[in-house]
């Protein structure tokens, strides 16, 4: 069934008796060419284009709970394609650009909103940074602007601006970046899966690998064997403790982001803006509510939920960034699971198991990344060589000294 | 959280910085052979289990010790905390 204005108003006349499940809900087969774990963005997006644009069949998505339920829908929405080193930035611009056809490409409403992105600038070398970062985005095909302090204040006049300790002096935007719905985004992707004949299999969790010989013939889960060619795991913020099942060990640890979303506000903030002198960025959803986020809590963890001192932390960046942000209140806080890699960048590889893939460490970013992540880890598996721009996501990076690190912090994951 | 200090008694996990999983006490030797794969996983590969977790944090705004932490993962609770000098002498790992 096709989504169209017209349908809507069709259906709206006939009392929407004709509205479909968007996705079928089938067994498991004994057996499948690709058995993709993780019904995440990442995982349902790598179906759509293994099916889609590789053209390839057979195909099953399984997932522990529901579709969506992990950090696809605990994220704050933004994308974004501001990277400067040569590994990320083509990737990223790469995924900037299949947000801008996403919607048309799954004919579903993933709300893509393209309100721009401002990162601000409070002192020389930071703005001597950013220019570099600005050039290195421009040469790689994306787009970026430099902002005087007159230029930011005239479209964010709320901003802190005279600041004794930290005031703005600039900023550089990304007007191509914005946010998208994030539900609507594995929604939007599992369906339009869906209707290339994926199977997508919910409560389904994996309890192990079958490996024989070096080899990987298939997953153990909670709905029995299911044999597989090719085992794709996608389920970042739980990889070590899926690969672990592979007798894996992995160059990332698990830490824990906290979000937090306020009231309902009038139109306030028109785009995302992230904050120089600490870590804390923030963007209006379509509701009203600010959503915004910082900090990891900085030590390994499974909980979905973080601490106090981070909350803290996080609103205390905010108030001095907007001080008007102090007049609204919390709405509701949530901690995601984030695979913190050692460099803070991803990882799309084959495993040293024939037949085993791996696609995680994707650190906080990874909700921008998704159809990027999902086209790239699909020309993986369907043709066993990386995509162009996902060249440097490989395991044997470390090992060879080409880390990918946009921050420059070394081997500490819960510093990226 | 509150990190049962052995000397100092409870403080807020505010005070101190954390490092990572506790086996970085165990560095390996720089003169085996195969050095360069042990240091490969040393540095970069992390057990990182969903569960119980030995760890390393540094009293950083306090006495400045190294602490070994075993916390849980899943829920953040902390069943023991000893002094890493300690944990690294008991492995022979310093005089």
């Amino acid at each position: 069934m096709r989504y169209s204005g017209l349908r809507v108003i069709k259906e709206a006349l006939t009392g929407h008796k004709g509205w479909k499940p968007a996705w079928r809900d089938p067994e498991p087969k004994p057996s499948y060419d690709y058995v993709i774990i993780g019904g995440g963005g990442h995982g349902l997006a790598t179906a759509y284009y293994l099916a889609k644009q590789f053209g390839k069949t057979r195909i099953a998505v399984i997932e522990k709970g529901w579709i969506g339920g992990g950090n696809v829908g605990r994220n704050t929405t933004i994308i974004r394609s501001n990277y400067l080193l040569d590994g990320n930035e083509p990737f990223y611009e790469f995924s900037l650009k299949l947000w801008e056809g996403l919607e048309q490409e799954l004919n579903y409403n993933a709300m893509v909103s393209q309100r721009g992105i401002l990162n601000l600038i409070h002192s020389d070398p930071q703005r001597d940074a950013f220019v570099r970062r600005g050039n290195a985005m421009i040469l790689n095909g994306a787009d970026a602007a430099l902002l005087s302090a007159d230029q930011v204040r005239a479209e964010y006049p709320f901003l802190n601006f005279n600041d004794a300790r930290f005031p703005i002096k600039g900023g550089l935007a990304q007007r191509r970046g914005g946010t998208v719905r994030h539900d609507a985004v594995a929604w939007g992707y599992a369906r339009g899966a869906d209707s290339h004949g994926v199977d997508i299999i919910q409560n389904c969790e994996v309890t192990g690998f079958r490996i024989e010989n070096g080899v990987c013939k298939g997953v153990e889960t909670s709905r029995g064997f299911i044999g597989a060619t090719k085992v794709a795991a996608c389920v970042a913020g739980s990889s070590g403790r899926l690969m672990a099942k592979a007798e894996m060990r992995l160059p990332i640890e698990s830490h824990v982001l906290q979000a937090f979303v306020s009231e309902g506000l009038k139109p306030v903030i028109p785009g995302v803006i992230t904050y120089g002198a600490g870590h804390f960025y923030c963007s209006q959803s379509d509701k009203g509510g600010l959503v915004f986020g910082g900090d990891l809590d900085g030590y390994n963890s499974y909980a979905q939920r973080g601490n106090l001192p981070v909350v803290e932390d996080v609103v205390e960046s905010g108030m001095s960034m907007i001080p008007a942000l102090g007049r609204a209140r919390l709405l509701r806080m949530w901690g995601g699971i984030m695979d913190m890699s050692m460099d803070g960048s991803p990882i799309i590889d084959r495993t040293h198991i024939d037949g085993l893939y791996f696609n995680g460490g994707w650190c906080y970013g990874g909700f921008k990344a998704t159809p990027a992540s999902g086209f790239a880890y699909a020309h993986l598996l369907a043709t066993d060589t990386p995509h162009d721009t996902a060249t440097a996501y490989r395991f044997d990076r470390f090992r060879r000294g080409y880390m990918i690190d946009e921050k420059g912090m070394g081997a500490q994951p819960n510093l990226h | 959280m509150i990190i049962n200090h052995p000397l100092l008694g409870p403080r807020d996990s505010q005070e101190f910085t954390y490092l990572g999983d506790a086996a970085l006490i165990d560095r390996p030797d720089w003169q085996a052979e195969d050095a360069v794969d042990q240091f490969h996983d040393y540095l970069y590969l992390r057990d990182n289990p969903a569960g119980i977790h030995r760890e390393l944090w540094f009293h950083e705004t306090g006495d400045r010790s190294w602490l070994v932490v075993t916390r849980d993962t899943t829920t953040h609770e902390i069943t023991s905390v000893e002094l890493a000098r300690d944990v690294a002498r008991a492995r022979g790992r310093s005089k």
